[in-house]
């Protein structure tokens, strides 16, 4: 896989994943928590709100076991999900070592390390 | 409203090895044909989905300088929106005689790629592409997960949508599948899994083909060749782009966008006599079912109302990635009485209901004859 593109509006969210810290961008005027990072508050359109860390805690909104993959060089099956975080935002992501993928079910924060030193973050069950 | 349908037509269908111009021509010649006009008579065009500047190359392909032209991008409901804007433009009287049209030769050309393919300029190639989702079959694969736990439904719930699309396919010739037999719920469930729980017969086809159709006013309608099918009302609404912004994978476009056109053209969803609603995939049909407003949450699966995609629609008719333009043929065809075996008696209002994305944008046209 080529390698993930970042721009100055992201790198900061990007840079924190180095350290495993998942972030949600959090409105000054009316507190809404959005991913991915933006320029604007989706809320009420104020400008630059700030990056802070969330719990990692979510709940699986709905989830995808997918058998072909877009680029053959990927082992199959995998699992997409959905995770809602608690913080409000929803994920797109993966879901590891989960053997019974359910709607609703709860998930935890865990990281994939990317070659760059950056961590994608996926989720898996509470043991 | 004063706009109606004068013409429509498809172009080949199914595996023709011609060039998307080649099928683009003969959609709109084919139209025009139908209508009794000639592309001189055309003063304004709309297309996408080939070229840089797809209204431009069609105008230059068939040697006109519209002065109208549209080549909106919003995927496969965007042909439902161009009727929206031909309808306006002939209303405030930029142009007379427009021509809505696509056409793709994507199964001769072995273009179509699971993965989608994503800009990296977008969001999504950071925050979505990494994860390796299909685009755009993921995303309805996790609404009809979803939809499946919500209502405490099961695979063959949604197999059936599948089945009922070939029983019409078997009723129209020109229907990809059309000879290949009746479908079971058993065969659609042993298919090959891709993006679970959506197998390969819950996904439409990939073929060639396109169509196209040709809007004038009424008045000049009232001289044309076939009896004029009214624009009566559109609406559309456009939600999202990525996998994780919609809140709710089972609220969808469709309800705001089928609430506008019922308002504009002063129809109620009791009133419709046939349905072309887009079925990119199975759950598409009893979510878009639901969210129009035909049946509540929950009860698309079980509805046995109004016909639903008399082609056999996009999972065993024809699917060239955007299929809205062969929606509207449909609807043309089946108020106008043309359609055989297929016919739906005494039909005089008809819903088209297109989608474009990953459920991102919606649009709707309320066509009636009465």
């Amino acid at each position: 896989m080529a390698e993930i593109p970042e721009d100055e509006v992201t790198a900061p969210w990007w840079d924190a994943t180095r350290s495993r810290q998942l972030m949600v961008q959090r409105c000054a005027r009316c507190g809404l928590a959005q991913l991915p990072p933006r320029v604007l508050c989706t809320g009420c359109g104020s400008a630059a709100p700030r990056l802070e860390p969330v719990t990692g805690r979510g709940v699986v909104d709905s989830y995808t076991v997918i058998h072909r993959a877009p680029d053959p060089a990927v082992a199959v099956p995998y699992t997409v999900a959905r995770v809602r975080l608690a913080e409000g935002p929803i994920l797109l992501t993966a879901l590891i070592d989960v053997t019974e993928p359910r709607c609703d079910l709860p998930v935890t924060l865990a990281w994939r390390p990317l070659p760059d030193g950056r961590a994608l973050p996926v989720f898996t069950t509470e043991e | 409203m004063s706009v109606a349908i004068v013409g429509a037509a498809e172009c080949d269908l199914g595996h023709t090895g011609l060039s998307t111009q080649h099928l683009l021509a003969q959609a709109v010649a084919r139209a025009l044909d139908d209508a009794g006009l000639r592309v001189c008579d055309v003063d304004g065009i709309a297309t996408t989905g080939h070229g840089r500047f797809p209204a431009t190359q069609l105008a230059d392909q068939l040697g006109l300088c519209p002065s109208w032209t549209d080549s909106t991008a919003a995927g496969g409901a965007v042909f439902e929106m161009y009727v929206a804007r031909a309808a306006q433009a002939i209303e405030a009287g930029q142009c007379s005689v427009a021509v809505i049209a696509f056409a793709s030769n994507q199964r001769s050309a072995r273009s179509r790629n699971i993965g989608g393919g994503y800009d990296a300029a977008t969001p999504e190639a950071q925050f979505e592409q990494p994860y390796q989702p299909l685009w755009p079959l993921s995303y309805y694969a996790m609404t009809a997960q979803r939809y499946l736990h919500t209502y405490r439904l099961d695979r063959s719930d949604l197999a059936r949508v599948a089945v009922a699309a070939r029983e019409h396919a078997l009723r129209n010739p020109t229907a990809f599948r059309h000879a290949a037999g009746p479908l079971t719920v058993d065969e659609v469930l042993a298919a090959p899994m891709i993006s679970s729980p959506l197998g390969a017969l819950d996904c439409c086809l990939v073929t060639d083909g396109g169509g196209a159709i040709v809007l004038t006013s009424l008045d000049r309608a009232r001289h044309l060749a076939k009896a004029p099918v009214r624009v009566l009302g559109y609406g559309e609404s456009v939600t999202h782009a990525a996998m994780a912004t919609p809140d709710d994978l089972l609220s969808t476009g469709a309800a705001a966008s089928g609430a506008r056109a019922f308002a504009r053209a002063a129809v109620r969803p009791e009133e419709i006599d046939v349905i072309q609603l887009y079925d990119s995939f199975t759950v598409s049909v009893p979510l878009g079912l639901e969210q129009l407003g035909f049946c509540p949450p929950g009860a698309g699966v079980h509805w046995a109302g109004v016909p639903v995609n008399t082609t056999g629609g996009g999972l065993s008719y024809c699917h060239p990635g955007q299929l809205g333009v062969l929606l509207l043929v449909e609807a043309v065809r089946q108020l106008r009485g043309e359609c055989g075996a297929r016919q739906v008696e005494g039909a005089a209002t008809a819903l088209v209901h297109g989608t474009g994305g990953i459920a991102s944008s919606h649009a709707t046209v309320v066509l009636g004859v009465r």
